[in-house]
């Protein structure tokens, strides 16, 4: 039986890499994801995990290292974080429309400039469009179960998709708190070995990611969005067969206090936990508040999400990002747009805050409550409200 | 709030290369070891061998800890390096009732007059514990006993366990200076 220690979540992270037994491990280091690459290569060392560690020279090959590693079959792991995650963009976008089940954590950070080693969304908003799986943890625990999740994910026949699992860098990666890792036993009942369908070798040669001319590249994308669409009803499945097996639900939209409340806060990463304790008094204050969090990125979950909050007259969306000279929050304009053919639909609210680490405290989150439900009463012209900002 | 708190919170102020994250580390471990809940955590960024830094730590013996963000109003405030008082407001947002835990040869009243701290204070002269118990004056698992002592937020058997596998052949110098603390500290 797992019991629950006091670990770095980073440590677990990467501990949760060992026991889905990965082939090829290739990164570079970058803050915040710094501590899950240094376990890892750490085990690899140690003779206690049995993995090829690719030390790479940039972000940039460590992508192509994992795209010719996972197309040949091996299990392949790798993290990053902001710049890193900028620098590998281009190859990020191959991995998808390959049908490379490689598996990512990002510790998501703020984009430069200016520098900021310090969480915000903004590094995990720049790879929306490149066709990955994207699965938000909130707590150690969950970035554990979902590293496990993201190789079955992947790797499942109906799917053959790249995951990122995103963590909020340092909020997450750098605590300690109580974690449950499961027994090897488990996870290997759980997780079958990879079997990649189509693996490189010489003595049967196929071609992937190959020239496509107009008369064949829509068919391709087109291909390629059903694939990640339809795969929404095996993550799931998975995350249905990871509850049996472990006692530990998840879904794409995580509920809290949400049903029949009149206003609605919908979070995602670390600071939903926060926000949490807000609901808590607020509810305790007797005012009709709830929250979901976002746990699963892409593929969105449109119906979910239009379930979650059929009860409610206002939904406050709180972004950690921004998108310049546009709507505002990235999260937001999804939820607006899932929303705007809808007959019955809440008013909703754009903030953002938590910037490069800016920190949102429950006294934050209920002021956010608070001045939401007042602009759905009054109105706006702004697009989007940014929260705690000095002007 | 309409329920009481079970949350313990903890702010730990030391300089860079003091090993204030290793003590909220093994404080938090040994609390999870006890079937507790808590956190331990830096203040976040580029840290700098001597500048002032401090760390976290939230202890609730009931219910998951899920505040993430800086603590502002702790419960107790720990100094690891007394020349920190009279440059960093270590007192800070500290709750009404919350106790300073300095590592300081003063008492606690010479303290109390000299920085002009309302709150009750104690005190332990960790530096000299540590240079006669460790060999260097490195003082964070030294003040890991006084902080025990003064929160009985744990019992200190649980830092044994996570001092020895932090500190392998070190760990019992590292239990002898925290016992030795967990003795010493007056208030």
């Amino acid at each position: 039986m797992a019991t629950r220690v006091g670990v770095e979540v980073s440590i677990a992270l990467a501990d949760a890499v060992k026991l889905a037994n990965p082939d090829v491990i290739a990164a570079y280091p970058i803050t915040p994801q710094t501590h899950i690459v240094e376990h890892l290569a750490e085990l690899v060392a140690n003779g206690e995990l049995d993995a090829e560690y690719i030390p790479v020279e940039s972000e940039h090959s460590a992508m192509s290292a994992c795209l010719g590693s996972s197309a040949t079959g091996a299990r392949t792991f790798t993290a990053t974080a902001s710049q890193g995650l900028a620098l590998m963009n281009e190859v990020v976008y191959v991995a998808a429309p390959m049908r490379l089940p490689i598996v990512m954590a990002v510790a998501n950070r703020a984009l430069s400039a200016p520098l900021s080693i310090w969480c915000d969304h903004s590094d995990m908003m720049s790879v929306r469009d490149t066709g990955w799986i994207q699965i938000i943890a909130e707590n150690g625990q969950q970035c554990v179960d979902n590293i496990i999740c993201a190789f079955r994910i992947g790797e499942d026949k109906r799917v053959l998709l790249p995951v990122m699992v995103h963590l909020d860098g340092f909020n997450l990666t750098h605590v300690i708190e109580p974690i449950e890792l499961p027994e090897q036993s488990e996870v290997d009942k759980f997780l079958p070995p990879c079997k990649f369908p189509l693996p490189l070798n010489p003595d049967k040669p196929v071609a992937m990611g190959d020239f496509a001319p107009p008369i064949i590249f829509t068919e391709t994308k087109w291909a390629q969005e059903m694939n990640i669409r339809s795969s929404k009803k095996v993550i799931l499945e998975i995350w249905n067969k990871y509850y049996k097996a472990f006692g530990r639900k998840y879904s794409p939209v995580e509920k809290y206090h949400s049903d029949g409340a009149k206003v609605v806060l919908m979070t995602m990463g670390a600071i939903g936990e926060t926000a949490s304790v807000a609901i808590d008094e607020m509810v305790a204050e007797g005012q009709s508040v709830g929250q979901i969090r976002l746990r699963l990125w892409r593929p969105f979950p449109f119906e979910e999400l239009r379930e979650s909050v059929k009860d409610a007259d206002v939904l406050i969306v709180l972004d950690r990002a921004i998108s310049y000279g546009g709507p505002g929050g990235p999260l937001a304009s999804e939820v607006k747009a899932a929303f705007y053919d809808q007959v019955k639909k809440p008013k909703i609210i754009s903030f953002v805050g938590g910037l490069g680490g800016r920190d949102i405290t429950v006294a934050g989150f209920k002021d956010i409550v608070k001045k939401g439900i007042e602009i759905a009463k009054s109105g706006s012209k702004k697009e989007y409200e940014i929260y705690g900002v000095r002007e | 709030m309409t329920k009481e708190t079970s949350l313990m919170e903890i702010r730990w102020h030391g300089r860079g290369g003091q090993g204030a994250v290793t003590s909220t580390e093994m404080l938090a471990q040994a609390a999870i070891s006890e079937g507790k809940f808590a956190q331990a955590f830096p203040s976040f960024g580029p840290e700098r061998r001597g500048a002032p830094v401090q760390a976290f730590n939230r202890i609730d013996s009931r219910e998951p800890v899920r505040i993430r963000a800086d603590i502002l109003q702790p419960d107790y405030v720990v100094v690891l390096d007394p020349s920190l008082l009279d440059k960093v407001n270590v007192t800070s947002g500290l709750k009404k009732g919350g106790w300073v835990i300095v590592n300081t040869r003063k008492n606690a009243s010479e303290i109390k007059s000299e920085f002009k701290i309302k709150y009750p204070v104690a005190t332990v002269n960790a530096t000299k514990i540590a240079r006669e118990v460790l060999g260097v004056p490195i003082v964070n698992t030294t003040m890991l006993g006084a902080v025990v002592k003064i929160t009985g937020v744990i019992d200190k058997k649980s830092t044994h366990a996570p001092l020895e596998k932090r500190f392998g052949r070190l760990g019992e110098r590292n239990i002898k200076a925290m016992e030795t603390a967990f003795e010493q500290v007056a208030f």
